[in-house]
């Protein structure tokens, strides 16, 4: 378990530390580590260089906003899961972030970190797509609906660095996830949001990358109730069959967790 | 290389060290801190757990150079002139362990929830998810779960007021 040879830097400001990207070709950046060190533990990545930007305090901060919950990327997943702002303006985001893996990864893990990695069954995603989130970056902004691209990957360019992320607040929003009983990943989690007259539910765990499912969209922009979902049906075919659960498996707990969601979303 | 320098349970140490040095190899083999250990590949065992700034964290998921100008503290800086920690007693009185090689983690754990978990929440089905990074062979975690409980009273008094 010991990582190809790299060089350490500590960014010390955002400037700096796209000056190193921009020096170093295949530098990476870190932040909290805890899917970067990992793979780089199993040789999967061999960067030549690591950039830190952790210790950013330009990064590091929470703030509600004219109804929009804005988030620092490097926020740690547990910063927002106890925050007393994201508790009450978005609750369900907050559940999100303290049902990320285990105590110790959601005192390193970052917001940015997650996003940009964009694993198919991450948490944060869903929450970023369902709340319609925007992502700026040092150079833009995204809206979530373009953000994730495909397993593992994200409209982010090379040495493009998130800085923050908006969450518009909804009117209500619930979150649950059928988790590994391993990594505490989702098999699936469903994120339920419904603003104005607009409803999105978002798919994480199950598929290749984060989804959205316009059918139950519309049923519940209808019917707000667990019961307005009970007849729709999630195509097996789209979904991921592994070690952990079929294809037919996860598509039974989408449906399973979406009326979840909506149950916690009308608490 | 990097010269890295930190606390280390409260003494300053400073050693050259390759950037990819984990910190648990780090504690183990420059400083001979043994009591931290390592339980699997893939971040998932929690035996490993220290604290880094007064956070529970996993010393397999962190270079040595991320903790430069940190305080660490491991499981032999829990004693105070040799007097257990209030958690250790409570494992050992509440059989907390059986082979013991889950056990540093799973003190570094606790102790760091026990800080973390307002006392009003730390009931034992909350002891059991926050436990959710750390795994034992042995135990069945029933004990595990008795002396946390256990020493989040000796430390908060009735479990109704923190003490300070
Ligand atoms: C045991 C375990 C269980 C876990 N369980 C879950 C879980 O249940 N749900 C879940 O969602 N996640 C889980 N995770 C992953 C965890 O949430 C990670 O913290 C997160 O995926 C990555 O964030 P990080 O800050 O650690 O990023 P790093 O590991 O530091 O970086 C990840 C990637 O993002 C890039 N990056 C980092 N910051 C930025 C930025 N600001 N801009 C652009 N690129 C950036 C890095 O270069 C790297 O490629 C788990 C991890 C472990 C070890
Ligand atoms: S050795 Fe660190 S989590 Fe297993
Ligand atoms: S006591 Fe043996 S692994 Fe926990």
């Amino acid at each position: 378990m010991i990582p190809y040879a790299f060089t350490y830097r500590r960014a010390k400001s955002l400037d700096d530390a796209e000056a190193m990207l921009a020096a170093s070709p295949d530098a990476k950046l870190l932040a909290g580590g805890q899917t970067l060190i990992p793979a780089l533990k199993m040789r999967l990545a061999n960067p030549s260089e690591l950039i830190d930007i952790a210790a950013l305090e330009a990064l590091r901060f929470l703030a509600v906003r004219d109804r929009v919950v804005v988030v620092g990327a490097g926020a740690r997943h547990h910063e927002v899961a106890t925050s007393p702002e994201v508790r009450r303006a978005i609750p369900a985001l907050a559940e999100l972030a303290g049902s990320i893996g285990d105590p110790a990864v959601r005192q390193m893990g970052t917001l940015g970190g997650s996003l940009a990695n964009n694993d198919p069954a991450a948490d944060y995603p869903a929450a970023v797509l369902a709340l319609d989130a925007t992502i700026k970056t040092n150079r833009r902004e995204i809206r979530a609906g373009d953000f994730f691209t495909g397993m593992f990957a994200t409209a982010l360019e090379e040495r493009e660095i998130v800085t923050e992320v908006r969450f518009p607040v909804p009117e209500r929003a619930g979150y649950a996830k059928f988790a590994n009983p391993a990594s505490r990943y989702a098999m699936a989690g469903v994120f339920v949001a419904k603003a104005g007259p607009a409803v999105r539910v978002a798919v994480t765990g199950a598929a290749p990358c984060v989804f959205r499912i316009p059918a139950m969209e519309a049923a519940l922009a209808k019917n707000f109730s667990p019961d307005a979902l009970e007849d729709i049906e999630v195509d097996p075919g789209e979904m991921n069959s592994d070690l952990h659960g079929s294809a037919e498996y996860r598509a039974h707990l989408v449906g399973v967790m979406a009326r979840r969601a909506v149950e916690t979303a009308l608490r | 290389m990097t010269v890295v320098s930190l606390t280390v349970n409260g003494k300053p140490v400073s050693r050259d060290v390759e950037d990819r040095t984990l910190l648990v190899y780090f504690l183990r083999e420059d400083l001979n801190l043994t009591g931290t250990h390592i339980g699997c590949d893939t971040s998932q065992c929690g035996a490993c757990v220290v604290h880094l700034d007064g956070r529970a964290v996993k010393a397999c998921t962190l270079f040595a150079v991320q903790a430069n100008g940190a305080h660490v503290t491991t499981i032999e800086g829990l004693a105070k002139d040799g007097a257990l920690h209030p958690v250790q007693e409570a494992f050992r009185d509440n059989h907390g362990l059986q082979c013991g090689f889950c056990t540093p983690g799973m003190i570094m754990t606790a102790v760091d929830m026990i800080r973390r978990v307002p006392a009003s929440e730390l009931d034992r089905a909350r002891i059991r998810h926050e436990l959710e990074g750390n795994i034992c062979r042995c135990t069945g975690y029933h004990n595990i779960v008795s002396s946390i409980e256990d020493a989040a009273k000796r430390i908060n008094g009735t479990g109704k007021e923190r003490a300070a």
